[in-house]
This record gives C-alpha cells, sequence and structure tokens, in this order.
C-alpha cells in the first residue's frame, strides 16, 4: 500500500566517470611522478546554460566523494553529503545554476586512488600509488572541466580539505574563476593539524592487518582505520559542541569499572570510527591527509595568493567561531591577501558552536551568505 | 537646505545624502562601520560605484553579503591596515570617530589607503551643549550624544573648530564641509552657514593630505 502522506518527489542524480591520460599519455604531478590513466567519479545537477556560463563546482572535503546532493534512487534514503545546501529553490539552487561535483584523485569513491587498479600490473595500486598533491587534485578536474566545454566556472564552492581545492584553483587557474567561496579552511595546513594527520597515518600504518598497504585480498587495517577517524572527529568538535553533545552522559546505566566505554563520547566516537571502516580506504586517507599537510600557498616567503591574475575573482571567505581545526585567524590570512590584489573580498566569521562540523550542518546563515554572494555574481555577469 | 541633493536618496540618512552627493561616479568606496550597508547599496546602484564596506557585527555583516554587498567582518582600525596605498577613491568614516581610540592613526591610515576622507562626527561645541555643562554642571545628554557618562561609546570629544585645528596641524585639510544642525538619523536637515561650532550639532568634511605633509612628519 502507499503512504496516504505525498513524499516530495526526490532529486534523482548519476554518477558518471571521465576517464583521461590513457596511453601513451600521462598527467604530471607534483613530486614528478607521471600518472596515468585517471578516473574521476563525477555528479552533476541542473541544466548547462547555453552561455555555459552558469556552472559551480563544489570540492568536496578529505573523507567526501561527488554525491553531494539528491538520490541514486527512489528507494534511496540516504541523500549527497550536503542536500541542505544544493537542490532545487536551495541555496546552490539546481534550478539556476549547473552544479558539478568531483571525487578527489587519490579518493575511494570511483576515482583514481591506491584501492584501484593500476592497470599496467593489473594489481591494486596500494602504496606503488604515486603521492598527490591539492594541486594535482585540481590539475585533475580541470581535465575535466575542459572535458564538459565549461571555460569559466561561475564559482568554486568547499569546506576544509574543499576549500584548499577551491584556494589552489584560483592560484593556478585564475582565468577560469569567476568567483570562490572558500568556507572553513586555510591557505597553510597548521602544525596542529599536521600533528592530528599523523596520528591518524601512525594509528592506521601500526595495525598489523595494515601489512605495509598491501590488505586488498583481505579485511584491511579496520581498527587503525577506525581510530583515525576518531581522531578525525575529536578534531571536528568543540569543547563547548561536546559538552552539549555528550557532557559526562553514559553509554550505559552506570559506570562498568572495565575498559567497555562508559561515556556516549565515546561511543559517538566508536560508532563513527565503525561507519568509516565501511565506506573508506585506509590507504586512501593516508595519501589525502598527507596531501592535505603539503598543502601550503605560502611557501619561500611569497603568498601565491597575492596575484594580480586574482583582482577580478570575487570571494566570500566563510569561517565558524568555535572551529579549531582552521581557526578564524587563518580564514583572515586569506583575506588579508586577498586585500593585496584589490579583489572583491567579503569576510563572515558565523558564530556557531559545532567546531569545525559547522559548515557541513544546515544554518540559514550560511544559506543565506552564499545564496546572496550568488546571486550577485549572476546580476553582476548578467547570467541568464 | 536638504532639496539640493538628490532625490532619489531621499530615503537615506540626510548625512549619507550628503556623503553620497560627494560621491563621484564609479569610484572606489570603503565604507568603515557599515552598518546594514544603505549607503553602500545606494552608492552601488546610483554611482555604479565599486563599493566595499567593514563591519564589526556578524549580523548586519551577514544581512549586507545577503543584499548582495561587499562587507569584511572586523575591528576595521586593524582591517585597514593590510590594504596597499591609495586603492580606494574615497573612505568613509560616519560618525564613528568619536568612538575611535586613536582617531590620529586611523586618518592617518585611511589618507593612506585612500585618495580622499571622509568623515562626520557630532559637535561637542554646540551651544545646547555648553548651556547644559553651564547651568546644570552635569555631563551633557543631548539628542545627538543621547548617553549617560558610564554608558558612552563616545570617547572622544570633538568639536568643529578644533577638528580643525588637528588637521592644520598633522598634515590634514578639508576640501569640503558642512556645518548641519538638525539630527543625522532624520531624512531631512539643514545646513549652517555661519557660526557653525556654536550652532552645528553634527560636521561632515571631505579631507586630502595637505602636500606640504612632510613638514609634520
Amino acid at each position: 500500500m502507499s503512504s496516504p502522506t505525498t513524499q516530495p518527489t526526490k532529486l534523482l542524480v548519476k554518477r558518471q566517470f571521465y576517464t583521461f591520460a590513457e596511453p601513451p599519455q600521462t598527467m604530471q604531478l607534483d613530486s614528478g611522478a607521471q600518472l596515468g590513466p585517471i578516473t574521476l567519479a563525477y555528479e552533476t545537477l541542473g541544466e548547462l546554460n547555453q552561455e555555459r556560463s552558469n556552472a559551480v563546482l563544489i570540492l568536496h572535503a578529505f573523507s567526501g566523494d561527488s554525491h553531494v546532493a539528491g538520490y541514486f534512487t527512489k528507494e534511496d534514503t540516504r541523500p549527497g553529503w550536503w542536500d541542505s545546501m544544493v537542490g532545487p529553490g536551495k541555496a546552490i539552487d539546481t534550478n539556476i545554476y549547473f552544479v558539478i561535483c568531483i571525487n578527489i584523485l587519490g579518493s575511494c569513491a570511483g576515482s583514481t586512488g591506491p584501492a584501484s587498479i593500476n592497470p599496467a600490473t593489473g594489481d591494486f595500486w596500494a602504496l606503488t600509488f604515486p603521492m598527490v598533491t591539492i594541486g594535482d587534485m585540481v590539475r585533475a578536474q580541470k581535465h575535466l572541466i575542459d572535458h564538459l566545454g565549461i571555460t569559466k566556472l561561475l564559482s568554486l564552492v568547499g569546506g576544509s580539505v574543499g576549500g584548499m581545492q577551491v584556494l589552489q584553483w584560483c592560484v593556478d587557474y585564475p582565468h577560469m574563476v569567476r568567483s570562490a567561496i572558500p568556507l572553513a579552511t586555510t591557505s597553510r595546513h597548521s602544525a596542529q593539524a599536521i600533528a592530528f594527520n599523523e596520528v591518524a597515518r601512525q594509528a592506521i600504518m601500526a595495525d598489523p592487518a595494515w601489512n605495509m598497504g598491501d590488505y586488498y585480498n583481505g579485511p584491511g587495517p579496520t581498527h587503525g582505520l577506525a581510530v583515525a577517524r576518531m581522531i578525525g572527529h575529536v578534531t571536528y568538535l568543540s569543547d563547548e559542541a561536546m559538552r552539549e553533545k555528550f557532557g559526562r552522559r553514559l553509554h550505559t546505566g552506570s559506570l562498568s569499572f572495565n575498559f567497555s566505554g562508559d561515556f556516549q563520547v565515546e561511543s559517538y566516537l566508536h560508532h563513527q570510527g565503525k561507519k568509516f571502516v565501511d565506506r573508506f580506504d585506509a590507504n586512501s586517507l593516508l595519501y589525502i591527509t598527507k596531501a592535505a599537510d603539503y598543502f601550503d600557498l605560502e611557501r619561500e616567503g611569497g603568498n601565491l595568493l597575492i596575484n594580480p591574475a586574482l583582482a577580478a575573482v570575487s570571494f566570500l571567505v566563510i569561517s565558524f567561531s568555535s572551529d579549531w581545526l582552521y581557526p578564524t585567524y587563518q580564514s583572515k590570512n586569506i583575506v588579508s591577501a586577498l586585500k593585496k590584489n584589490g579583489s572583491d573580498v567579503s569576510f563572515c566569521e558565523i558564530e556557531a558552536q559545532w567546531g569545525h562540523d559547522a559548515f557541513l550542518l544546515p544554518n540559514a546563515r550560511l544559506h543565506g551568505l552564499i545564496s546572496g554572494f550568488l546571486a550577485r555574481m549572476r546580476h553582476e555577469h548578467s547570467i541568464q | 537646505m536638504s532639496t539640493v541633493y538628490n532625490k532619489e536618496a531621499g530615503s537615506l540618512r540626510y548625512d549619507l545624502q550628503v556623503i553620497a552627493s560627494w560621491i563621484e561616479p564609479g569610484a572606489r568606496v570603503l565604507d568603515l562601520g557599515c552598518g546594514s550597508g544603505d549607503l553602500l547599496a545606494y552608492l552601488k546602484t546610483h554611482k555604479q560605484a565599486h563599493t566595499t564596506g567593514i563591519e564589526y557585527s556578524e549580523e548586519r555583516v551577514a544581512h549586507c553579503i545577503q543584499r548582495g554587498l561587499t562587507v569584511l567582518q572586523g575591528d576595521f582600525c586593524r582591517e585597514i591596515r593590510d590594504y596597499p596605498d591609495n586603492c580606494f577613491d574615497v573612505v568613509i568614516l560616519s560618525h564613528t570617530l568619536q568612538q575611535t581610540r586613536n582617531p590620529k592613526e586611523l586618518l592617518t591610515d585611511m589618507l593612506r589607503i585612500g585618495r580622499r576622507v571622509i568623515v562626520s562626527f557630532p559637535n561637542y561645541a554646540h551651544w545646547r551643549v555648553r548651556l547644559q555643562v553651564l547651568f546644570t554642571g552635569l555631563a551633557p545628554v543631548t539628542d545627538q550624544l543621547p548617553y549617560e557618562w558610564y554608558d558612552t561609546p563616545n570617547i572622544r570629544i570633538i568639536c568643529f573648530k578644533e577638528f580643525k585645528r588637528f588637521l592644520q596641524h598633522f598634515g590634514m585639510r578639508a576640501v569640503r564641509e558642512v556645518a548641519i544642525n538638525t539630527h543625522h538619523h532624520e531624512t531631512r536637515g539643514n545646513q549652517v552657514r555661519f557660526l557653525k561650532n556654536l550652532r552645528a550639532t553634527f560636521g561632515i568634511l571631505m579631507l586630502e593630505t595637505a602636500e606640504d605633509i612632510h613638514l609634520y612628519k
């Protein structure tokens, strides 16, 4: 029997694939290595207009994927990771914009990464996969954007590692960018952020099942990966968020006087760790966290964001007050550099208690800022 | 009288109407403490100005960005430091100078990043203020300065006459000025042409660096 309540029609999306750098070609990486062939998984929502001028590229964070919004099937119960932001009538309105989201190089949700098969050997890449950087991820994305026939992106939007890609795009291909929205991010990964990433990597590598990365025919380092994710989740919350969400509340009725995990915060972290093991590859975590750690736009005393070519790009930089992984001062450093170009730059620090996680949670202020900014871009560039 | 200014600006506060009338079309404008962005929105629409605002309150910043303005959240005394020299045609500071800790440094910074500065402030030498002090022996409370000594954000006492002396002393000069004797929140106003220091409730001045500024450094 059908339900008497009418469900809103589900926005259906399809994962697509694009392969390039096929033999004899390869793509040069920042490390000097050559990689090919490269497959990127991506999804699009909305329609590309005739002038191809309404494209918004969304860059996902470290553990994200191309499934930004909508559902794969009518029966599907879980929408994409940013469904509150992206869709018809939402802040990034798919009735107006052509939205693209691409799984990053080195990840494990359809794009080429250490868990893919190396066609030259017929075996998993594992640790023979070359080290990739944020710059390499962006270079690969550019191949796909070129393939889609888009010469100028109306906007780039991304938080965290996605925000790093937004900035890298601006630095590497400023003439392809009209506007950019880096959220909860940094122009150089801090010692503190590197420290947490290293602990996460060590948790994986200390798991005997990791086996120097060669585990694809077995269960893999599930425990190490779960611990790595638990560490990640600590950095995504805040003291205030944890106090509010868990306090010292017990998971069970009373203290157990053993190590089974008494507190709700423990069971939350265990749950997050366990969930992650089912969907993410341990080697991908190693590669992507390393790429984030290498990210630094202020190498060699200069700042790559200070570039006259960026004078024509409009920016909306957003930070969250309780984010201690990428604190507000790091967003302000981005703003400070952009001011020197005479770039059109707006900045807002959103008061939010949820730590770094805040950028992914539904938030009326964030939605308003992004929709208002995009509407101005549309207006200023006369986009229908 | 108020009618000399652009009629479309009629819904703006009177002091902002005066300021708007001084902005050249297409100018690059920075408004310090831009609030809800009314002046910037007007300048963008009617003067095709390239506008940026700086505002402290998250709520007002979000309001401005949502309505399509370029605004940075922060303390403007700090935020203006990392702009390059002369990157604006006009830098505006409306009714806030009296609340700043270091007005001299601020005005110097404003004139570094902007070719010209427009500043407005309440005149403490207005006759009502003088009479209040004289007859009540208490700190003055007026329409323009509606605060008690313990809750006022106005930490600087500025008089029209004294401000002009200040400019001369620090190598700045006023290229335009008006003295007004109505409340700055109203949409119509009245200009004072003589005995300004006694009769004006507030003043608006356009400043630039005096050419012989090196003499004062």
